[in-house]
């Protein structure tokens, strides 16, 4: 090993989750006017509320391990959040939560399959596929990337999520011209195209706070 | 002991009121609302649908019913949490209506799945065809007609118990042309005192379900 790499312990998980939550008020304002454009406007205000919740509880009742930390994240996401992002979102914590079981160090593989576990919750639990302008045209580009850059096995859990993060970017900034086929923005048919889809853009914030954690 | 049910709703209005009235028809079921968030707004919360499913735990079993999209979301996910996930059905059912018809179901006695059945035969009862024409071309396997006796006729607790039998059985059965695995269709009918049923069956189980509407009918449904 050439240089030292942060350990994805549960302080790494601790500031992913305090990182997200600052993202998630940063970014309020942006989300509730993406979600307004076509949704109901709830995005931004909802996903605020959650990490909120969120960090009351890690302050509360400190987690042991990362997977302790996505688990308590589920579970405050899917009680406070409200809107269809709760569910969503939870079952993705929860299920990257399992993947990690009691791990205390996640090494790449690891974190690869945990992020492809929360990508495959979303999919399991909002029916969506990739083109449908929803959240999962934000994960499944970081999904593969992150698979991809884990395979190339320099044990570096940093680049891992850095390209996830520069994935899930990029797969937002896509849904662009999509014209949404799930959630609420699918009632408006060909109206929805022209803008960027809110919960593409909030998970490119919470995989790019994963990275900033590490570095 | 019946089969209990859940209300998910975004709202809390709806949950209660949707609670309210279906209690009215079914007195000996357990209902219990989980509308809205935590904080009164609207929206679904996690910890109200697992307090809900918690509290509504027992023997046998529990249903729920959901409204928009992230209530049965939401829904599902509380299963998830729970330890023993196979003691909860969804219906995918119309909230008024499916809950009315899981009541009923339920207060008459049917099992989980008869009572998740019974809520989803509404959606199968808004549609104008009784069940689909593949299952019952050709003639019946088995027919039978059989007069009311019962005071009230067919309302929804004999609605219930034709329809929850039925929806066991491997057959297709129309009661007077409405599907008779269908609490709601067969509730449209209106036949009071006196009427007669015309029952058509298809399937293996064809002339046990004849006979069993026949017993229940001519019974009077343990009614007066």
């Amino acid at each position: 090993m050439g240089h030292l790499t942060v350990g994805l312990d549960v302080d790494w998980a601790v500031r992913w989750l305090t990182l997200s939550a600052q993202a998630m008020a940063d970014h309020r304002v942006e989300l509730i006017e993406l979600d307004r454009a076509i949704g109901d406007s709830d995005h931004g205000e909802n996903m605020d509320r959650g990490f909120k919740a969120v960090m009351e509880r890690l302050a509360e009742a400190p987690p042991a391990t990362p997977g302790a930390a996505l688990k308590l994240t589920a579970m405050a996401l899917m009680s406070k959040v409200g809107g269809a992002a709760g569910p969503l979102y939870g079952t993705a914590f929860l299920r990257a939560s399992t993947s990690l079981g009691d791990t205390t160090d996640i090494d790449p593989g690891a974190l690869a399959v945990a992020i492809q576990a929360a990508r495959d919750g979303i999919v399991a639990r909002g029916k969506a596929e990739s083109g449908d302008k929803t959240m999962v045209d934000a994960w499944t580009p970081a999904v593969d990337a992150a698979a991809a850059q884990a395979a190339a096995g320099d044990g570096d859990v940093l680049k891992v999520l850095l390209a996830a993060a520069e994935a899930a970017e990029a797969g937002a900034v896509a849904t662009d011209p999509l014209i949404a086929r799930k959630g609420r923005a699918s009632y408006l048919g060909e109206r929805s195209a022209g803008h960027r889809d809110p919960g593409a853009v909030s998970t490119a914030l919470i995989l790019r706070a994963a990275a900033g954690a590490a570095e | 002991m019946t089969v209990r049910l859940v209300v998910v709703s975004h709202s809390e209005k709806i949950a209660d009121g949707a609670v309210e009235l279906a209690a009215q028809m079914a007195p000996d079921v357990v209902i219990l609302p989980a509308g809205g968030t935590d904080d009164g707004r609207i929206g679904t919360s996690l910890e109200k649908v697992m307090a809900a499913l918690e509290q509504a735990a027992g023997d046998d079993g529990i249903v729920v019913l959901t409204d928009l999209g992230s209530a049965v979301m939401t829904a599902e996910s509380a299963v998830e949490f729970l330890p023993d996930p196979d003691t909860v059905l969804l219906a995918d059912a119309p909230l008024v209506e499916g809950l009315v018809a899981a009541a009923v179901a339920a207060q008459a006695g049917a099992d989980a799945a008869g009572v998740k059945q019974a809520a989803e035969a509404v959606r199968r009862a808004a549609a104008p065809e009784a069940p689909s024409e593949a299952e019952t071309v050709g003639p019946p396997d088995a027919t039978g007609d059989f007069e009311l006796v019962n005071q009230a006729g067919m309302h929804a607790r004999p609605a219930a118990k034709i329809a929850g039998g039925i929806s066991g059985l491997e057959a297709e059965v129309t009661v007077n042309g409405v599907d008779g695995a269908s609490m709601t269709g067969l509730m449209t009918l209106g036949a009071g005192r006196g009427s007669i049923l015309h029952v058509e069956a298809w399937g293996p189980d064809a002339a046990k379900a004849v006979k069993y509407v026949g017993g229940l009918v001519e019974a009077g449904f343990g009614e007066p």
